[in-house]
């Protein structure tokens, strides 16, 4: 026994070393298990004071770029109302308007640069959002949350080599998926699209209405380049996205007021199958 | 605590400011990053006791990743930086060894000197924070990443030493 504590003794640096990377690898592989957000993030009070403060001065060399956008989503906006005043007004229509609400909060840390990039925003629990709710820019999807404290959220961007978007595009393929394969965050990659569908360059990808986090039809891209090779089963497609993410400072999270309703629903067919 | 400690102990918040206020939105053509934060573990004095060079690596990285919502990478990171310092002090011994309180900076040492030094401690860091954190999916691009942002932040440490009146 003695024996054994001199030679940990002697191999103590080497010893401290393996538990520390441990450690270390215990939190990563806790983060990275998606749906558990690890507990260790932005969101605590002094790293986002932090984080607030320096996005408060940084916002300024952008306050040009942001009021124009600002103000593009504004027209955007005020032309859906007037459309949806000229087609009608029945009761399902309400419904779906009612469906879902939206949440405006600033982003205060953000990253495109890695493979796996997470945004800080600064409204949490206190203001209503809770995990897994989806996140929207100014033109279209940004992520959804994965983890909020009482003030403060973190982010899953789409850009995020996990995140995987249930999507379509419009009037010629129902469900595909949109992901990003980690080179270039001005473009996704679209996943899923069976060879006898017939798409062109400049086709839009939306959201599908399939999941639960995103309304249907909210922007996500547009197709910028098509290949396929005479042996695949799908299209290998590349879309330029909506969003810049580089300079969002404001996005909006999505709640949706049914949510709780269709996972009940879903999980009790589920169990009854 | 002695001047020397105080000094330390400066550093080490004046390195993580600079890393979590100004560094962490900088990337140079989409590729180079740069983490300086690594200076304070390279720069600490040669007979450093290792415990407590693992210990302040894992502090750092470990405030460094709360930042970069990246918990656990840059703690690895350092502490595997940290582990291998010694031993490639050791490796790097000039003839009649070191100076009694020395450290491996520009002042005290040579230039190739500390090229040496830190160039590859750098490279084995940078190499571990990409691979960890994106996985060897995309090779080659990593590696771009992992050259670039060497560069890049050995450029930064020595401009921070030539700067510091130190």
């Amino acid at each position: 026994m003695q024996r054994l504590f001199k030679f940990i003794y002697q191999y103590r640096s080497f010893f401290t070393f393996i538990t520390l990377e441990i450690l270390c690898f215990f939190l990563i592989i806790q983060n990275n298990r998606f749906q558990s957000a690890s507990f260790f993030n932005s969101t605590n009070f002094v790293s986002a004071s932090i984080l607030n403060l320096t996005t408060d001065i940084q916002d300024y060399f952008y306050l040009d770029e942001v009021n124009q956008r600002l103000a593009e989503e504004n027209a955007r906006l005020q032309k859906l109302i007037e459309d949806q005043a000229i087609v009608d007004s029945t009761a399902i229509k309400i419904d779906s308007v009612y469906q879902f609400k939206f949440i405006t909060a600033r982003v205060i840390n953000n990253a495109t640069k890695w493979q796996n990039n997470s945004l800080t925003i600064d409204k949490g629990l206190m203001d209503g959002i809770e995990r897994e709710m989806g996140v929207l820019g100014s033109g279209g999807v940004v992520g959804k949350v994965r983890y909020a404290s009482n003030r403060y959220g973190v982010l899953t961007s789409l850009l995020h080599s996990k995140f995987t978007v249930s999507s379509r595009i419009k009037n010629k393929v129902e469900l595909c998926t949109t992901e990003w394969d980690g080179v270039d965050p001005g473009y996704v990659q679209i996943r899923f699209v069976p060879r006898h569908h017939v798409i062109e360059i400049g086709d839009s990808v939306l959201t599908s209405g399939y999941n639960a986090i995103f309304p249907k039809d909210i922007p996500i891209g547009v197709i910028t380049d098509i290949n396929i090779s005479p042996e695949e089963t799908f299209y290998s497609i590349t879309a330029k996205l909506v969003n810049d993410f580089s300079t969002l400072s404001y996005v909006h999270v999505v709640v949706n007021r049914f949510k709780i309703e269709k996972d009940s629903i879903e999980s009790l067919i589920i169990s009854n199958e | 605590m002695n001047s020397r400690s105080i000094i330390l102990f400066l550093s080490f918040f004046l390195f993580l400011g600079i890393q979590v206020t100004i560094l962490r939105n900088l990337t140079l053509f989409d590729v180079a990053f740069c983490f300086i934060y690594i200076g304070f573990i390279l720069f600490l004095p040669i007979e450093t006791n290792r415990l407590i060079l693992l210990i302040l690596a894992f502090i750092i990285g470990f405030v460094v990743d709360l930042f970069y919502d990246s918990i656990g990478i840059h703690a690895a990171s350092a502490v595997l930086l940290a582990f291998i310092r010694p031993y490639w002090i050791n490796v790097l011994t000039p003839q009649g060894g070191y100076d009694i309180g020395a450290s491996p900076t520009l002042k005290q040492m040579n230039f190739f000197w500390f090229a040496s030094f830190a160039l590859p401690l750098i490279l084995i860091h940078h190499i571990a924070i990409f691979y960890i954190e994106g996985g060897s999916s995309l090779f080659f691009f990593t590696l771009v990443k992992v050259f670039a942002s060497t560069i890049f932040t050995y450029v930064v440490l020595v401009l921070v030493q030539l700067l510091s009146r130190r």
